[in-house]
Order: C-alpha cells, then structure tokens, then sequence
C-alpha cells in the first residue's frame, strides 16, 4: 500500500512554487510535475489550487508571466520570478527554516525531559 | 496592468486563461498517453487530476481583484435583460415602487428644508427668540415693549431686536392699496445678519418717537410701485395718511412672519399706539442673536435673572414673569413637525408594504428559476456569488423605481405644498437638494436590498442534485411560509393604515357636529382699513366707524351688520385678566378671559345666543358705567352657576372702574372646534366698541373686523359692499374677506388634511395588499396544481377546492389582522399625541375597516381559488 499522502500545510503553496519558478521561467504543467517529483509523492499537491496561486501571485507581482514557445512548438505561459518575488521567496524561506528549527528543538527537548 | 486595463483586457484574460488550462490538460494526457492508457481514459484523469476546468477557472477569476466590479456588471447586463424579457412584472413592479419612494421621497423634501436645513441666515444657530410665560396662562403671545428695552439694556449675552404687525393704506404713489407692513427695532436687520438689498436700514436715532418717517419698501413693492427704479432711495410714498421718505430696499424674499411690503421703525408707534408704554401690554416679537462667547444655556440664566429683576421692580405687570429663550427655528417651524414625521411614517408604511408585494413576486420567480439556480451551482457557481446576483437584480429594480420615484416627487413636491392647508413654514424653501437625493438613492437601495433578501437567501447550497433530479412542482412548500408571512405583514400594514385612516374621519365626523357657539351660515367677516384722513382725531375715528356701519346696512341682502376685534376661529385674540373683588390677587395669579370689542349687532350678527340680561344698547357710552357680557364659562368660573346678571368684574387693563356683567351668552369655540376644549384661555367676555377710551381708538381702528350677516350668500353681498364702503376719498378697503363657514371649515383643516392624505395612503395599502395576496394565492395554488388533482380523482368536488384554498388564505388575513389591530393601536397612540381633538381608536373603527379589508382581501383570493376549482385532474396529474 502506497504511503498516506499529507494534505500541504497552509500557505506553504505559494513557497515551494516560488522556489520552483525560482530555477527559470517555467510552465503550469512544469510546475504541477515538478512539485511532484520534488514531494516524491509525500505531499498531495491539489492541481485545481495551483492555477489559482499562480494567478495570485501573478496579481500581486511576484510572478510575472509571457507566452513563449515550448521545445515542441506549443505556445504556453512561462512564469518567471520578478524582483520582488525572489525577495519574497529569501524571506519566507528563512521564516520556514527557523520555524522548523524551533520545532526541531522542542521535538528534542522532549527528548531530552524523557532521559 | 491596473485594475481598470485588467477590466478592458477581460476578453483577452478569459481567452489566455482557456489556452493555458488547456495546454495543461493537453500535456498531461500525452503523457499519459505514452505511459499507455487510451486517449480517452487518459483526457479523463487528466480532467479528473484538475479538478475540473470550469471550477478552476472561476477560482482564477476570483483573484483577480476586479472580480467585484466584472461580476457587477455581467449582473447588472442580466438582470436587465431579465426585466426586458418580462415587461409586465417589470411594470408593475417599478410602478409600485416609484409611487413608495416618489411619496417617501416629497415627504422627506418638505422635512428637509422645513425642519433640517438650517435657516438661510448667516450663523443661523445663534438666533434665537425671547418668550415670556406665566405659571396661569403659560407661553404668553408676546413681550411688552418696555421688557424689550429693559432685556435689551441689561443683558450681555444677547443682542436683541424686536418687531410688531402693522399695515395700512399707500396712498401715493399709485392707486390707494391695502398693504400688511412690519414695524421693526433698528437692529433686526443686523441681528439677523442681512443688509438691504439698496439703501441702508434703519438708524437707532430714526427708532424713536418723534424722528423723521423712514421706510424700508419690499423687494416686491419696489417693482410694483416704483418700477424697480434704482434712484427710489431718498423718494416718498404715503402711508397710512403720513409722508414717509424711502431709505432701504428689503432683500428679495425676505418675511417676517409671512410677507410684509412696508417697513417703519418701532418706537415710532409709541405716538399712535399707547400700548408701548404697557408693561403689561406683551404684543412685541422679540429675536436676537446669542453674543459671541455665550451659549444658549448663559442666555437662559440671565434671562432668568433679568426677569425675577423686572418682577420684584413691577410687581403689577411682571409678578410670577418668566423668560427664555429658544431657537428661531423651532420658533419658525411651530408644532409642524409632528405632521410631517407622521405623514412620513404613514409613506413609510406604504413604502413598506410595496416591499413586501415586490418581494413576495420576486420569491415566487426564485422558486421557479429554483432548477437554473441548481444547475448554475453544478457547473461551479459559488453560492455568495449566486446570492450577490439575486441581490443585484433587486437593487437594479430597487434603484430604476428610484430613479422614477425622484421624477415624480421633483413634478409633484410643489403642487403638494400648494395644496397644505393653511401656510406651511418655509414653503418657498422647499425643494430638491442633494440631501433628498441621497435620501431617495438610500431608500431605493435599501428597498431593493429588502425585497431582494428572501429570494437571495433561497439560493440552495447542498441538496443540488436533489433540485436537479426533483420536478420543478415538488419542491415549493419551503417556500409556503415565506408567502404566508409576506401576505400576514402585507395585511397587517394594510391594517394599521386603514384603522389610522377611520380613527381620522371617525374624529373628524365628531368634530364636525360640534356646535362652534355661533350660527356660521351667511356670516362673513372682513378687516377693515379706515381712511387714513379720518385718523387724526377720536372723534372722527368713532364717526367714520359709525359711517361704515350705516353706509354697509345699506346694501340690499346685509341683515345686520358689527364690528369686533376678534373673530372666532380667525388668528388673534387678546386675553385679559379678569377678578371677582376689588382686592386683586397676587399679580399673574387672577384668571384669564378672551375679550373681545364689539359693536352692538355682534350677538345678531354671529347668531350667538343670549342666555339672560341684555346685550349693549346705546345707552352704554364713555360717560355711562362700563359694562361687560360675559359668556357661561365665565359665569359658572367666577360666580358659581346662576344669576351672575348685575355682579361686577374688575379687569385691570380696562380702568380702576370695575364692570357691570349685563349680560350672559353662550360660549363660542374660538380657538377652533378642535382645539378650544383644550385651550387654556376658555373664559370669554364683550365690551362695547363704545367705550374704548379715546386714546386708544387710534390703535383699536387698526385691528377692528367688519362681519356682516346676509339673507344671501355672502359672497353675492361682497362686490356692493366693497363698492358701498370704500369712503368719501376712495381709500377704504376690505381685506383678509371669510365667511365663517370657511374660518370653521378651516379650523378642522389639519385634521381633514391628515384624513384625505392617510385615507389615499390606506386606500394604497389596501390595493397593494391584495395585488400581493392575489399573488402569492395565484402562485401557491398554481404550486398545488397536483395536490388537488389527486383529491379531486379522490372525490373532492369542486366547492371543497375553493374552501381548501379560501381557507388556506382566510388563515393568514386573519392572522395579518390581528397583528395589524395590535399595531393599529399602537399607530392609534401616536396619533392621539400629535392631533388635536383625536378620538381613540374605539371598536366601531374597527368594525368598519376591518370588514373592508377582509372582503377586500377575500374578493383578491376568489380569482385563484376559482381557477382551482375548475382544475380538470386528468390534466394535472398529467403535469407531475
């Protein structure tokens, strides 16, 4: 049996595709495949919330959008990430880690207690 | 991209929204593809891994930020072509609701200028007027000329001005005419904070007795009488027999109490009218503007101060005195704002009740678009979204019956201010303004909003596909209740209306058949302007009078004719106080009687009965003992019942001399059939014309009435009577001319006035009711089509159809009625405070409206009770 696949904490979408788009500009369906292969299968990515978020952070200038031909000749809408949006993606990367760190160190001050 | 070029590219964004789901879909099934699932399987899970492109798509419409302001417009486009597609719910519907707002809106117009919008004054708030008042007769008329100058110079916090009526004949330039005039203290027009249209005002060293005869002409005047010339300043016009040189042109529209064409100074009437010197004499109008630095409440305690002063120093006039001040406005306004609040509530009610019936259509339309509603939510309509369309849609009606109603209240707010029985404060104020405009858009909105609430409130969110597999019929009973409840508010209304409009004609029946004290049939009553040449001494004043009397007698068709001060249920009256003994009580602390000066037909001529002793005679002259009549209030308050023929009466304001009582007649409603009952002064008592004393016939001939009774209808005697009494010079005139028929008539005007307008509101309400109930029957019946199918096969017959469904709405007319009745008497309550002469809501009221509305109601359920009957089963089973 396949592993339980965890829903996506809260508002981490709009991070990891961030940091997806981050590598170079990229299509919807790049992105869908490759937050896929990157979660290797783990996390349950809602496709039907992915246009949604990339709307999104298009409106609010993270994102910025052109249509341009893909290696097969289709016409496709490539995001890629603008100024403000690497600056956006620096800061809630650093406000995950330090998250995780914190509760990393409460995990194992549990620990710690126990011995 | 801002938002509104996001708003012009919608066609380009929807079309780039579609390509790149597309070429989502497209990739992931020719990976699936390869991977070697069949194409069609493979378009499947690549839908499926979508979720749907449909849904996803309106996600990406919803943030896109304009999404508010498309989605208005797509349902603003929709709902009209809704309306467009039925014209005759359209048409009823915004017919019903211009009427409500156009009425709400003309109501709202007149409050607005009358009692919102401040007077047109600069710094309106600080002016204020003086009022004196008495613990026995309460708020006094006036204040006597000497407390004007006494306030005037003691206080600090109020700079005061003062003015009195006046008027009488210009006799050059032009042709000798009747004008009313103003005689006013040389700071009104600095206290109120305007200056001349030309010319200056009045210096203080003109307010004076014995200074140069000044006038201020009207802005009217000076067009008619010198062609709005600019070099009329420094000209001379005749008045009342005496040169006056023109100094000031009065600003166009300007009033003092109603219009006035002339303006002299005050203290100038200290030379004609002995009262100025009476501190006891209180005819003077006092306003004044609150002095820098001071508020209203520092006025009052001076004021207060000021008049224990006066009291202590003129024990005789001013004892148990006392003074405030209160706003101009409210002074202005009078007690006219509680008409104006309860029309309003009554527009409101219809208002109210054009919701309701607009409403209960709307809902019947939800219900059957219940299946387009459902499959809009299948292909990914949110219900918020559904719901704010449902809500446009109402508002786009509610806003359009605005847009009407605004139109109608901007031809019809002018007529309907013409047609306000008697003068309507600020009349020539009222229009228009923005504030009416956000008013009116409010109220259409907030109708809208209100009769579009159920419908929107019915979009499904759960249970769609049992919408979409259930027929259209099975799924109405939800809304059952929200029919009966429209229908129950719709009557209840109705209702409250219609006993308001019975608790109006029932008191104005009652008031009506009062006997008003007089026989008021072929009675007319007249001022009277003497020749200003017949002014200069007593004895010709007496003469010319005299003259007036004979020369009227005269004409064919007069029966008798006399003269007195006041008329009955006309505006004006002089109280007096009045004592049994010599020994006077503690000023202000005697009674108080209405006294009027008559001539010795006045019994004859008004119809007045006598009850014992004699009316005056000639023997009752200047030299002869002074003498009074009094009526049986009067005899019953001073002397117990009976024989108060032959007891005396000490009235300070007449003499030393006490007054014989020659005479009882019975009492006249003076101030109005509705409201003598309640007045305070209720005492009344005659003294002869004859002795007035010399000094102050001057004054008396400035405020003597001419009434005449006639074998013909009075307005047949008019014209030869004006012909017979213009005088030797031509410069006498009639003027202010009622017969006392109208004067009765119009003392129950308010009254009518109310009756007439809440009686079209009633009639309204009812008519919108049963529209409503017709309806919402028609719609429910329509609904059980089946149902009664089934119970006719069953054996129902005819007849037993109409009972179910008159029963179904005998049901909720009932209960609509019995909440109305308590609304009713709540609504009853109110009118009662604010309407003079009301007579409680009692049960023949009731007994005659409700009636009318049951049937009324019942007639409006017939129609569709009938179609049911006459339903063939076979037919309507065939429908399910």
């Amino acid at each position: 049996m396949a592993p339980a696949k965890s829903d996506l904490p809260q508002g981490t979408l709009d991070l990891l595709i961030l940091k997806v788009v981050a590598f170079g500009p990229v299509h919807g369906y790049a992105i869908a495949q490759r937050l896929e292969q990157v979660s290797r299968g783990v996390v349950q990515v809602p496709e039907g919330s992915l246009y949604p978020a990339l709307h999104r952070l298009e409106n609010r200038g993270l994102l910025a959008a052109d249509w341009k031909e893909t290696e097969t000749g289709r016409e496709a809408k490539f995001y890629r990430l603008t100024r403000k949006g690497h600056k956006q993606l620096a800061t809630e990367a650093a406000d995950w880690q330090r998250l995780i760190d914190a509760i990393g160190l409460i995990l194992g001050m549990a620990d710690g207690g126990a011995r | 991209m801002n938002r509104w070029t996001r708003l012009s590219h919608r066609t380009q964004m929807e079309a780039q929204l579609e390509k790149e789901l597309t070429f989502h879909l497209e990739q992931h099934t020719s990976q699936l593809v390869a991977r070697g699932i069949t194409p069609n399987e493979a378009r499947r899970q690549a839908r499926l891994a979508l979720g749907g492109p449909e849904q996803v798509k309106e996600k990406c419409r919803d943030v896109r930020g304009t999404r508010w302001l498309e989605d208005l417009l797509q349902d603003t486009r929709y709902a009209l072509r809704t309306f467009w597609r039925k014209p005759a719910f359209t048409v009823v519907a915004l017919l019903i609701l211009s009427l409500g707002i156009g009425a709400t809106t003309v109501m709202f117009a007149v409050i607005n200028s009358v009692l919102l919008r401040p007077l047109s004054y600069p710094e309106p708030d600080r002016l204020v007027t003086l009022r004196e008042s008495t613990e026995q007769i309460g708020e006094l008329w006036g204040v006597s000329n000497p407390d004007f100058i006494d306030v005037r110079r003691a206080n600090q916090t109020l700079a005061l001005a003062a003015w009195t009526y006046a008027g009488g004949t210009i006799s050059a330039p032009g042709e000798p005419e009747y004008v009313n005039g103003r005689q006013i203290s040389a700071e009104l027009f600095s206290t109120l904070g305007i200056s001349p249209a030309q010319g200056r005002a009045f210096r203080p060293d003109e307010d004076r007795p014995g200074a140069p005869a000044v006038a201020i002409v009207s802005y009217g005047l000076w067009q008619h009488l010198f062609g709005s010339e600019p070099s009329t300043i420094g000209r001379s016009l005749v008045y009342e027999g005496k040169p006056y040189t023109v100094i000031g042109i009065a600003p166009a529209g300007f009033q003092l109490d109603g219009d006035a064409e002339i303006f002299t100074p005050l203290q100038q009437r200290q030379t004609t009218d002995p009262r100025m010197q009476n501190r006891a004499a209180r005819f003077l109008r006092v306003i004044a503007r609150l002095r820098p630095g001071f508020a209203l409440s520092d006025a009052r305690v001076q004021l207060a101060l000021i008049a224990q002063h006066l009291a202590q120093e003129y024990p005789k006039s001013n004892a148990g005195l006392s003074m405030t001040a209160y706003p101009l406005q409210k002074e202005l306004v009078g007690d006219i704002g509680s008409t104006l609040w309860l029309l309003l509530g009554a527009v409101g009610v219809v208002l109210l009740i054009a919701c309701v019936n607009i409403a209960s259509l709307l809902l019947a339309r939800a219900v059957s678009r219940e299946r387009e509603v459902a499959v809009r939510v299948a292909l990914g309509a949110g219900r918020g979204r559904l719901t704010r369309q449902c809500l446009t849609e109402s508002a786009v009606l509610g806003l359009g019956g605005g847009m009407l109603g605004v139109v109608l209240a901007f031809v019809s707010v002018h007529p309907f201010v013409a047609f306000w029985p008697g003068s309507l404060p600020r009349a020539e104020e009222i229009h228009l303004d923005w504030r009416v405009l956000v008013f009116a858009v409010s109220a259409s909105l907030v109708s809208g909003i209100l009769f579009g609430l159920a419908p929107a409130l019915r979009v499904p969110m759960r249970g769609v596909e049992q919408t979409l597999r259930a027929g259209a019929r099975s799924i109405a009973g939800s809304s059952r209740r929200l029919h009966s409840a429209f229908v129950i508010s719709e009557t209840a209304l109705a209702v409250v209306l219609l006993v308001s409009a019975g608790m109006l004609g029932h008191t104005l029946l009652a008031l009506s058949s009062l006997d008003p004290g007089f026989n008021v049939h072929n009675v007319m009553a007249a001022r009277f302007a003497l020749s200003p040449a017949s002014l200069s001494n007593p004895e010709q004043v007496r003469a010319a009078w005299q003259d007036v009397l004979d020369h009227a007698r005269r004409v064919p068709g007069v029966e008798s004719v006399a003269l007195a001060d006041i008329i009955p249920m006309r505006e004006g009256s002089n109280s007096l106080p009045y004592w049994t003994t010599a020994t006077p009580p503690p000023p202000n602390q005697e009674p108080v009687a209405l006294a009027s000066c008559v001539t010795l037909d006045y019994l004859n001529v008004m119809g007045i009965p006598l009850r014992q002793g004699r009316f005056f005679n000639d023997h009752d002259r200047l030299d002869s003992e002074p003498v009074v009549v009094i009526d049986d209030n009067l005899a019953q308050h001073a002397f117990g019942t009976k024989d108060a023929v032959g007891k005396r009466l000490w009235i300070p304001a007449m003499g030393a001399t006490p007054a014989l009582v020659v005479g009882i007649v019975g009492h006249v409603r003076q101030w109005g059939l509705a409201a003598d009952d309640q007045s305070r002064v209720r005492d009344q008592m005659y003294y002869p014309f004859a002795q007035v004393p010399a000094p102050l016939l001057h004054f008396f001939s400035s405020i003597m009435s001419f009434a005449a009774r006639t074998t013909i209808p009075p307005s047949n005697v008019l014209e030869p009577l004006r012909r017979e009494l213009r005088g030797a010079s031509g410069d006498q005139a009639l003027y202010e001319v009622h017969t006392m028929e109208q004067l009765v008539s119009s003392s129950l005007a308010r009254q009518r006035f109310l009756l007439l307008l809440f009686g079209i509101f009633a009639g309204l309400a009812l008519l919108l009711a049963c529209i409503g109930i017709y309806g919402v029957l028609a719609y429910l019946t329509g609904q059980r089509v089946p149902e009664i199918g089934v119970r006719m096969t069953l054996g129902a017959n005819p007849v037993d159809v109409m009972r179910l469904v008159l029963g179904q709405s005998l049901v909720m007319i009932f209960v609509g009625v019995g909440v109305g009745i308590l609304a009713a008497l709540a609504a009853g309550r109110i009118l009662n405070r604010l309407v003079e002469g009301m007579r409680p809501a009692d049960a023949s009221t009731f007994a005659i409206t409700i009636p009318v509305l049951v049937v009324a109601a019942l007639f409006a359920s017939f129609v569709p009770a009938r179609r049911a009957s006459r339903i063939d089963p076979v037919t309507a089973l065939r429908q399910q």
